[in-house]
């Protein structure tokens, strides 16, 4: 079967992969390490595979891995810098959003282009349920997720205010 | 991992029809969450694919000199929700794409392959009906533009020939400007659901008097179907309270609904009739009850 090379960049490192075409970009994504994304329902039900292609989140179940070529491929584990944890992931511990833990790479990766995307605007609960309607939680119930995002976009309109 | 047998990567719409001649058994494979979820689940027919990706000549969102709006049929639905010309001409259209799945669907899912999939139930339908909404279709030698409405064969199948490629959507300036338009997706929940009945509206009126009526739903037949005989039925008629009721009427006449697991037939009747109510009084701007 066809391998082909594929030179994208995996949370700012920039890497060449060599991609089976028939492997989906989880498949590339967990052969290399990157075991953050968790692949559950395999059919983009559940959103545990999250991560975000130039900016933009997708289920990384049904993307291609060679569709990766010349992208940027962000994933859980490269919000942590320096061991500092992001703002988004910082929100989901204090709000208490984690329990299994399971779905929470895949949310974290939601919220994280959710928050980005509506940088500065006031968003409303409806709106932030919408935005991550991708992606199941069988634990929280979901309310300590919205709670979570809603301190990220707090944190924002702070952040923002101070820099006017 | 994927079955797929063969691959071939088109990097523009030439390619792709060429590569479709040289190997007809393919299928074409766009945002992969239609095809992909099928090869999942071991579908053999989806085995082998013609790549057409993220293909720019596919994505463009335009106006025309003369008004016409293009879609390209590789456009996702983020792409559409997110394009101001969309949004200035056709919001209707938006209304279906973010009714569309959740985020990361709408991220990857194009309009193009909502449209050749054939599912009765496909949520840009209805709103490209009721826009009078063209299919381009581009084959080895020939070009066609085909309305939507008679795109759509039987369930799960589409009037796109063998070699033929769907590039984009044209709607006219007659067809959207001055329309007021609307779409509502009725299902058992507000996201991540297939619709239950999907109902589009646009109109325009005169004087107080109807004088143009499209009205288009999906799943309330094989296939997303126009209400033909109703949008006849009422022009030329004043716009009130009875001219609704008028509709509430003779709108099951054009449609066929039936029983599914998901909903029976006589309640898809009655969501048929509320949906019919809710679409016209929001398009032809009337409130209280009928």
């Amino acid at each position: 079967m066809t391998v082909e090379n594929i030179n994208c960049t995996i949370n700012g490192k920039t890497v060449s992969l060599l991609v089976d075409i028939r492997q989906s970009l989880a498949d590339v994504l967990r052969d290399n390490g990157y075991t953050g994304i968790k692949e559950s329902c395999g059919v983009g039900e559940c959103g545990a595979c999250t991560v975000l292609v130039d900016g933009k989140a997708v289920d990384a179940c049904l993307q291609l891995g060679i569709w990766a070529d010349e992208r940027e491929i962000r994933t859980v584990e490269g919000e942590t810098k320096k061991g500092k944890l992001s703002t988004v992931q910082q929100a989901y511990l204090d709000a208490g959003a984690v329990q299994c833990g399971f779905c929470t790479p895949g949310l974290v990766m939601s919220t994280t282009a959710f928050v980005e995307k509506h940088q500065g605007q006031k968003v409303s609960r409806d709106k932030i349920r919408k935005g991550h309607a991708g992606n199941l939680c069988r634990c929280t119930g979901y309310e300590t997720i919205v709670r979570a995002v809603e301190k990220c976009m707090d944190i924002q309109g702070d952040t923002d205010k101070n820099h006017q | 991992m994927f079955d797929v047998a063969s691959y071939h990567k088109a990097n523009s719409i030439t390619e792709a029809i060429a590569l479709l001649g040289q190997y007809p058994s393919s299928n074409l494979i766009a945002g992969g969450t239609d095809i992909l979820v099928r090869l999942h689940e071991g579908n053999q027919d989806y085995q082998h694919l013609v790549d057409i990706h993220n293909i720019a000549e596919l994505k463009k969102i335009e106006r025309l000199q003369d008004g016409t709006i293009t879609i390209g049929s590789g456009a996702t639905f983020s792409e559409i929700i997110d394009s101001p010309v969309i949004r200035e001409t056709l919001p209707v259209l938006i209304e279906g794409a973010e009714s569309i799945g959740g985020p990361q669907v709408r991220n990857a899912a194009t309009i193009g392959g909502n449209i050749c999939n054939g599912a009765p139930s496909a949520d840009s339908a209805a709103p490209l009906l009721v826009l009078n909404a063209h299919a381009e279709l581009i084959g080895p030698d020939t070009k066609r533009l085909v309305p939507v409405e008679n795109f759509y064969l039987k369930p799960g199948q589409v009037d796109c020939k063998p070699g033929e490629i769907l590039t984009c959507f044209q709607i006219i300036p007659a067809d959207y400007q001055n329309q007021s338009a609307k779409y509502i997706k009725y299902a058992m929940r507000d996201a991540m659901d297939i619709a239950t009945i999907g109902c589009a509206g646009s109109c325009l009126q005169e004087n107080g008097k109807i004088t143009e009526l499209r009205l288009a739903y999906t799943v309330a037949g094989p296939t997303p179907l126009r209400c033909r005989t109703t949008e006849k039925a009422v022009l030329g008629m004043t716009v009130n309270e009875a001219l609704i009721k008028k509709i509430k009427h003779l709108v099951l006449h054009d449609l066929m609904p039936r029983d599914s697991w998901r909903a029976g037939k006589d309640f898809r009747e009655h969501i048929i009739i509320v949906l019919a109510e809710r679409i016209l009084k929001e398009i032809l701007n009337i409130k209280g009850s009928v």
